[in-house]
């Protein structure tokens, strides 16, 4: 009937508007009785459905009960509303209680750093060549160049496995040892372990180095700088200043050091740098004749630079860490700061 | 090396700042270390003006001074010095001063008396040798002023890390020669007076005395020596023992000293010996051959080997060539009668000796550089003209010059263009020659871009066109040449899948809550023993370092494990209880001596301590084998490696675990690795207490069998349906062998999807012995929704096989 019917969009439209007017919990509850109670409104319109004509009755049920869906879910949110304004203490969880925990998993800062280096390399176009830990003598040092008894030995202090194997000293090895079997060009680069015969507290006896070599027709001087002044932009920052500082190493001619602004004090001079301004990041130089003849290569078709930097030394200027010996003891609270 | 600026001045004029100075020095390849002020001991010694003097009421010869200093209060300093006097001007080291021998100046009292310094004599101060009083300023001073302002002292030493090549700078005329191309064209270089003083020498000749005969002259390509007649020993004059010292040397006497001062001159080490001490009056250069022990000028005594080079008398060894005399003939007070020898030995000869000796002098680290093959006749003259004049001795007329191997002189044919080429440089020839000129070389142009290029005796480290390059881009300057880029073909390789498989297992071990470490790859010597592993196990057969750090640290790993447990340790020793943690890294196994040894790549893991420590929704709940095999599965899992098969591992091959509680995991052929738990007598082999899983596998094996290629497939169209099964078997009974016969069946079964264990149980109400399992088999149709009716017959059939096979009943 369409008195009946209309009753319930009234009661509908009633309901609604004291919910929202309700100020309080108080008031919604005495709301919730008036409607829905035993003895509420909608429950009587519910008990007294057999009033209505038998035709009516089915589809004024069902309106009746969607109603009573409706006001119920009206009420929820209303009690959401006011818990909102009250601030929020009153119900749903106590979120400040603490998670329960995932443990985080770390990479050694050796490994990290490593990989931001090769990167680097990788997007310059260089290709990974790893080689042995253990190496010959004619791979760490006569195909680099540097003769037994050559003053140039007492560089690198070498534990020895026996006369001719030795822990290499250096990731030099990889250079020979790609050159051996592969024509130019070559663009490698070669990260690894490196062993020196050397324990305190700026020295350990396992460190990590990055080797690189490149190797074509008029590869200049001017190339290396090229590329190593991008390295250490793209590793540093678009400020760092570099300088290029004659040195020496057998293996190559002309050498240099690279040094870089240093990065505690900006050149001011400090601890770090031993109050020079400049801190020591890299050996670099063009491939000493000699190691080309050592390969096979033709020295008046090819030039070639190499370089070399310590992953540790890199990642204690990048981390401001000040204890070498940290790397290798991995202690926990140490690896899980990277 | 030291090099003092004064003593350098007198070589070559330079007026550079120290730290220009310093700066220029470093940018040639002359790496400068420090920088030190060398009158910086004087520090808190200052001008003083004596105002009173009084006697010391307790003592005879000492007198109490009241002094200015500049201080608005006078000084009272207690005073020893015969010539004390009111109003004069004396250097007085106050409180906090530290004058050369550690000599701290403090506030104290003598014999009662206050005294708040100290008044000095020059010998004090090392200004002079005058210790007769104290030191006499004349003229009019502010009281309070610095001594070394006072005086005018100012001398800078530069302390020079030399790289091995530059023998030529171990010299005052290197580092000056050095110092004049600092500008182009270079300064001059004032060479010191190489010639005899002709009053000091006598009628007699050297040859009638002393004969020199070299037996080995391809140990000793030449020998020169001169002699000296009444030669008086005595300290040195104090211009000599100050020299010796601003470079960090110590006076011995004044033979000895010359020897060094010529030395550090010239660069060329010298040896004097006492030649009453010469048997036969004879020096014989010779291999040691039969003479085995030889006792130093330091009194040491050192073993020979018949190839060491040796300086003989007639009878017997007098000196270790190149690298110390004997004490059988050294200088002493008693010397009259000097030979001094001035030599060039093989540097190769002299290093091997060096090393095997143990003995590194400074002659022998210049001998085994390379010392300048034409300088040894100059270096003679002048230290036997010093010695004349100074020891006020006479000179036998002629030197001995035995010189049976010439140098060969080095002339390089230098292509400018390819010079440039190979730093990026546009110089010309003219001026390559001229930076090349600058240092000596001798250099003619003959052609447009060739130029022929003499090289000095002394620059032993140039011998091609390509070493000269570096002299003209260090010359020329590093940070002037500019940078460019290398033009190369945009040809790249495939990453090594070793590091991809690395980076790959990195990212999912640190995703699992692993933290990496990396250990030392050598371990303790009883590492295998620690381990307890057998007699013939493979990783038995280490590599053992000759010349280890400590026997910690002796030999290579040939296990991951070591180290892990190593890690455990330090970290538990700082509570750090609980743990994760993994390695990647090579393992070695000797073969035959003398070849390398094998290396193969390992990944290991390590847990202890709690998997959930106590906590708000938890009780604390300590790890176990299943922790480690979870993430083990899951490890392989993203790896995309299946069909993995756990056995027992066999306690003898592997007898680190602890037995029954350690797998070996493989995928069908191949072994992966092990897992398990660590047995807890090798746990108090590394002092440890708390149990600890390990896993640990072949990098080699992992990488045989990751998949060659990804293929998606398509998502299921249809729902699933599952139906478990429960069954009740003796508690020996293993699940994995429930599980591969169910999987044994369901891979003939196009319908069976997966089947798992999610349940075991043993206890009341099961009778003992007994245990229940119970599995869920999932069921999928690629082309339609399942129904009870279409899996019933097959769910059946999979229960009454394994019912059958286990001998199981089903639960009540």
């Amino acid at each position: 009937m369409q008195n009946s019917i209309s009753r319930i969009d009234e009661i509908e439209k009633e309901a609604f508007d004291k919910i929202d007017q309700a100020d309080g919990s108080d008031a919604l509850e005495k709301l919730s009785i008036e409607y829905l109670g035993r003895k509420g409104v909608l429950t009587s319109f519910l008990r007294n459905i057999s009033s209505l004509p038998v035709e009516d009755r089915p589809s004024a049920g069902k309106k009746a009960n969607i109603l009573k869906g409706k006001i119920e879910a009206k009420f929820k949110s209303a009690y959401a509303r006011l818990e909102a304004d009250s601030g929020g203490d009153t119900a749903g969880i106590d979120v400040t209680l603490p998670g329960r925990p995932v443990r985080k998993g770390s990479l050694h800062p050796v490994t990290q750093v490593g990989k931001e280096i090769c990167d680097i390399f990788l997007r310059l176009g260089f290709d990974i060549a790893e080689s042995p830990e253990v190496e010959t003598d004619y791979y760490n040092f006569e195909a680099l160049n540097i003769p037994k008894y050559h003053p140039a030995r007492d560089m690198q202090d070498t534990f020895y496995v026996s006369e001719n194997i030795v822990l290499r000293t250096h990731t030099s090895p990889s250079q020979p040892r790609v050159m051996e079997s592969t024509e130019p060009p070559v663009r490698i680069i070669s990260p690894g372990k490196v062993f020196r015969c050397d324990s305190d507290i700026t020295h350990t006896p396992m460190f990590h180095q990055v080797e690189g070599l490149m190797v074509d027709k008029n590869i200049s001087f001017g190339d290396l700088k090229g590329i190593l002044t991008t390295f250490v932009h793209q590793f540093f920052d678009k400020e760092t200043s570099l300088r290029f500082r004659p040195s020496f190493f057998p293996f190559t001619e002309p050498s240099a050091e690279v040094d870089i602004r240093c990065v505690m004090c900006r050149g001011e001079g400090c601890r770090i740098c031993s109050k020079t301004g400049w801190l020591e990041v890299l050996g670099s130089g063009m491939v000493h004749p000699a190691v080309f003849e050592n390969v096979g290569y033709d020295t008046d078709k090819y030039t070639g630079f190499a370089f070399g930097m310590g992953i540790e030394r890199l990642a204690m200027l990048k981390y401001g860490i000040d204890d070498l010996r940290k790397f290798f003891e991995n202690d926990i609270r140490f690896l899980g700061q990277f | 090396m030291k090099v003092s600026l004064s003593w350098l001045k007198e070589y070559v004029s330079v007026d550079l700042e120290p730290s220009v100075m310093s700066d220029r020095l470093t940018m040639a390849g002359l790496e400068v270390d420090a920088v030190e002020q060398r009158f910086d001991y004087l520090d808190n010694v200052v001008v003083a003006r004596v105002d009173e003097v009084k006697k010391h009421p307790n003592a005879d010869k000492l007198s109490v001074c009241q002094v200015n200093t500049g201080d608005k209060e006078l000084v009272q300093i207690v005073c020893g010095a015969p010539n004390v006097r009111e109003g004069m001007f004396v250097p007085c080291a106050l409180p906090g001063a530290v004058l050369p021998g550690e000599f701290k100046i403090k506030k104290g009292k003598l014999r009662g008396e206050k005294s708040c310094g100290m008044l000095c004599s020059a010998s004090e101060l090392r200004l002079n040798t005058d210790a007769s009083g104290i030191m006499d300023l004349e003229g009019e001073f502010a009281p309070g002023m610095p001594l070394e302002d006072a005086l005018k002292l100012s001398d800078t030493v530069f302390e020079i890390d030399l790289t091995p090549n530059r023998p030529d700078c171990l010299s005052m005329i290197g580092v000056a020669r050095e110092v004049a191309a600092f500008d182009l064209p270079a300064k001059e270089v004032t060479l010191p007076d190489f010639s005899l003083p002709k009053d000091k020498i006598c009628d007699e000749s050297i040859h009638d005395y002393a004969k020199v005969e070299i037996q080995d002259p391809d140990l000793c390509p030449r020998y020169t020596a001169g002699m000296l007649f009444n030669v008086k020993i005595e300290p040195s004059p104090f211009w000599l023992q100050e020299k010796l010292e601003s470079i960090g040397l110590t006076p011995i006497n004044n033979v000895v000293d010359i020897t060094n001062f010529v030395m550090m001159e010239t660069g060329q080490p010298l040896h004097a010996f006492d030649f009453d001490e010469i048997a036969d009056s004879k020096i014989i250069v010779r291999r040691a051959g039969d003479d085995d022990e030889f006792t130093t000028l330091d009194s040491k005594e050192h073993k020979l080997e018949p190839d060491m080079l040796m300086i003989c008398d007639g009878k017997k060894p007098v000196g270790v060539a190149g690298v110390m005399g004997g004490e059988n003939s050294e200088i002493s007070e008693k010397t009259t009668r000097v030979l001094v020898e001035s030599a060039y030995f093989n540097p190769v000869s002299i290093r091997k000796t060096a090393k095997k000796t143990g003995i590194g002098t400074d002659a022998s680290h210049r001998f085994e550089r390379g010392v300048d093959p034409d300088g040894t006749l100059n270096a003679l003259k002048r230290s036997v003209a010093l010695i004349a004049q100074v020891c006020d001795a006479k000179i036998a007329k002629d030197l001995i010059d035995e010189h049976p191997q010439k140098p060969v002189p080095v002339e390089i044919d230098l292509d400018t263009s390819a010079l440039n080429v190979r730093l990026g440089t546009d110089l010309d020839t003219g001026a390559i020659k001229e930076i090349l000129e600058s240092v000596a070389f001798e250099v003619q142009k003959t052609g447009d871009t060739r130029l022929k290029v003499g090289v000095p005796f002394f620059r032993v480290d140039v011998a091609r066109p390509e070493d000269l390059s570096e002299e003209v881009a260090r010359l020329w300057g590093y940070n002037k040449i500019e940078t460019s880029y290398p033009q190369v073909p945009a040809k790249g390789k495939l990453l090594d899948p070793k590091i991809s498989l690395r980076e790959n297992i990195r990212q999912a071990m640190t995703g699992f809550s692993f933290s990496e470490a990396i250990n030392y790859n050598f371990v303790n010597e009883d590492s295998c023993n620690r381990l307890n592993l057998g007699e013939d196990d493979k990783r038995r057969r280490v590599e053992t370092i000759l010349n280890p750090i400590s026997e910690q640290m002796s030999v290579l790993r040939s296990s991951l494990l070591p180290g892990l447990l190593e890690t455990m340790k330090r970290n538990v020793s700082q509570q750090s209880n609980s743990l994760q943690i993994f390695e990647i890294g090579k393992v070695f196994y000797a073969t035959q001596k003398g070849s390398l040894p094998e290396e193969y790549e390992s990944l290991a893991g390590l847990i202890t301590g709690n998997r959930l420590e106590q906590s708000w929704f938890a009780k604390k709940t300590a790890y176990d084998f299943f922790d480690l095999k979870g993430v083990v599965e899951g490890l392989f899992d993203a790896l995309m490696i299946g069909n993995l098969n756990f056995e027992r591992a066999d306690s003898n091959r592997f007898p680190y675990f602890e037995t029954g509680h350690a797998a070996m995991i493989t995928s069908g052929e191949t072994i992966l690795g092990t897992l398990g738990k660590i047995d807890a007598k090798v746990l108090k082999n590394y002092g440890l207490k708390t149990d600890a899983f390990v896993f640990d596998f072949s990098m080699t094996a992992i990488q045989d069998l990751l998949p060659e290629a990804i293929n998606a497939k398509p998502l299921p169209k249809f729902p699933s349906t599952s139906r478990d099964i429960t069954i009740i078997v003796d508690r020996t009974v293993r699940v994995g062998a429930v599980l591969d016969k169910i999987n044994g069946i369901s891979k003939k079964e196009a319908l069976v999807e997966s089947v798992s264990l999610f349940d075991v149980f043993e206890g009341k109400p099961l009778a003992d012995g007994k245990k229940s399992l119970s599995f869920r088999v999932v069921y999928r149709s690629p082309n339609k929704t399942l129904t009870e009716k279409n899996i019933k017959k097959l769910h059946t059939k999979i229960s009454k096989i394994v019912i059958d096979q286990f001998d199981a009943d089903l639960p009540d």
